[in-house]
């Protein structure tokens, strides 16, 4: 088994509190699947939408430059045999039906 | 942890009133859009960190810093709520006052008053009715539409009118100093709109019209816990509500069809909102003096004795038909008048109940409305006229409004065509 980031980018936010129940909904049996399985080491954090990006020389910028729709919402750490099997773990993901993408990138680790 | 079925919608109903209140209601744009906010912090962190063992709590925390820091942030440029004012303008006071307004009684003060404000003169009933489920119940314009079988953008523009309306006054109404009778009727009655919307509507999904309902009952409700809203008529309606709601479960049979009062399965009648209306009900009656009885007390006694009735043989008709006298002498309209004659029919038999019928004052104003034919109809079919009764079958067939209508109709046509 090897790691891998999710790294949740962007998708359109829920309109109605209806919605929002809903994607939740569907947030909670997707995270259930994936750690019944064993595969979710972990459930990770979402990320505000605003920051600082921080140069040399003190020169520090509001941030991050990413256009909305790359703007990563929030991060996952996941277990899988390999990258197209974390991929495929990924397909199930909720963010993938309201136009958002999961990236996916490995751990880098001594030994692999 | 799990999340009740529409917890999103109940908070967002409880958040929105109580952010007006504190940005005033001029700022109800700024209110609507904080509330949304912490509804999607909460959806976010939940999606990774699982629901916490007090989701409201946690709902109401975020909410309440988000909306200190707009306080903090905006005071000198935006005027907030007048009454709050000079508390939100110290920082001394600022945070305990808006503490304050998370605190249960008053989640529930400011929901009650965004009641009263929702139900502005200036504005249709249609459009009460349509504020109330969005501000107050969490329906977005969609839920809205479907609900009313009507289009998005009539409701969109309807709601956007109305919330232009409400945003020219600062405050929500006050019932401690605003002329609170007159208001309270325009209420009630969006409320038994709601109400009815769901108990008679056209929406083929039974949760949809359901949802309705509760929704009603739970607002009603509110209404009932307050010193000066708790009126005999309040009573009366919330009464009237458990008596209608309790059949809701026995009234669309297996099959989502519309069952008949006589035909229903009585057993599936929920016995503790039965109770619960009786309780209303007697309380309604005794506080109010006879005089001061209204048409939601006559309409809850009916209600009442079909719901007590433990089979469609035991309803006590006469007294029915007591009191749809009562309740013609105090808003008589054909309808009413159509319903006490099959309260007549049951009682005395179906000649006494067409003679009522042909009694009917504006008995033309009646010809639009399928259970008219279909009552016709019935009573035809009672006095062994089977060809009147099939041509007025045919009749109601002919104006009914929805598919479950149609196949309740066609249901008892056929029946009438076997004898």
């Amino acid at each position: 088994m090897a790691e891998y980031l999710y790294l949740y980018r962007s998708g359109n936010r829920p309109g109605t509190p209806e919605q929002m129940q809903q994607t939740m909904q569907k947030w909670m049996d997707w995270m259930k699947e994936l750690g019944a399985k064993g595969h979710l080491k972990d459930a990770g954090h979402p990320l505000e939408g605003g920051g600082k990006v921080v140069h040399a020389k003190s020169k520090i910028n509001d941030g991050p430059y990413a256009e909305t729709k790359d703007l990563i919402g929030g991060y996952s750490l996941i277990e899988a045999k390999d990258l197209s099997h974390a991929a495929e773990l990924s397909q199930g993901c909720p963010i993938l039906s309201v136009g958002g993408m999961v990236e996916i990138r490995p751990i880098m680790k001594n030994g692999m | 942890m799990e999340l009740t079925e529409h917890f999103f919608r109940e908070e967002a109903g409880r958040l929105v009133p109580a952010l007006t209140r504190l940005f005033g209601l001029h700022n109800l744009a700024l209110a609507e859009d904080v509330a949304q906010d912490a509804l999607c912090q909460a959806l976010e962190v939940w999606k990774h960190r699982g629901i916490p063992a007090d989701p409201r709590a946690w709902l109401l925390t975020a909410a309440k810093h988000r909306a200190i820091d707009i306080l903090r942030r905006e005071r000198k440029r935006l005027a907030f709520a007048p009454d709050l004012a000079f508390l939100l303008e110290s920082e001394w006071t600022l945070a305990p006052a808006v503490a304050e307004r998370f605190g249960p009684d008053a989640l529930r003060d400011d929901q009650l008053r965004m009641m009263f404000s929702c139900c502005h003169p200036k504005l249709s009933e249609d459009a009460r009715v349509a504020l109330v489920l969005h501000l107050l119940c969490g329906f977005g314009v969609g839920e809205i539409a479907a609900a009313f079988l009507s289009g998005r953008a009539a409701i969109e523009k309807r709601l956007t009118r109305a919330k232009r309306v409400l945003a020219r006054s600062k405050s929500l109404f006050d019932l401690r100093q605003d002329d609170v009778m007159p208001r309270l009727e325009s209420v009630h009655r969006a409320l038994y709109l709601l109400f009815s919307e769901g108990y008679h509507g056209a929406h083929p999904e039974t949760s949809v019209r359901r949802d309705l309902c509760v929704e009603a009952l739970r607002l009603v409700s509110l209404l009932g816990q307050d010193p000066i809203a708790a009126t005999p008529a309040t009573d009366a309606l919330a009464a009237l509500m458990c008596f209608h709601a309790s059949r809701l479960p026995g009234r669309l049979d297996a099959g989502g069809e519309l069952t008949s009062l006589t035909e229903q399965d009585r057993s599936r009648w929920d016995r503790d909102l039965i109770a619960e209306g009786h309780r209303l009900l007697e309380r309604a009656w005794d506080r109010a003096e006879p005089q001061a009885r209204g048409p939601f007390h006559f309409e809850a006694a009916i209600a009442g004795a079909h719901a007590s009735a433990r089979t469609a043989e035991a309803t006590p008709w006469p007294a029915i038909v007591a009191l749809y006298d009562g309740l013609m002498h105090l808003r008589p309209s054909p309808v009413v008048a159509l319903n006490r004659a099959v309260a007549i029919a049951q009682a005395d038999g179906p000649e006494k109940g067409l003679a009522a019928i042909e009694a009917i004052a504006d008995r033309d104003a009646l010809k639009g409305y399928p259970f008219y034919a279909a009552t016709l109809a019935e009573l035809e079919l009672r006095r062994g006229q089977t060809r009147a009764a099939q041509a007025h079958f045919q009749d109601a067939l002919r104006l009914a409004r929805n598919p479950m209508e149609k196949s309740f109709l066609e249901k008892r046509a056929a029946l009438a065509a076997q004898r």
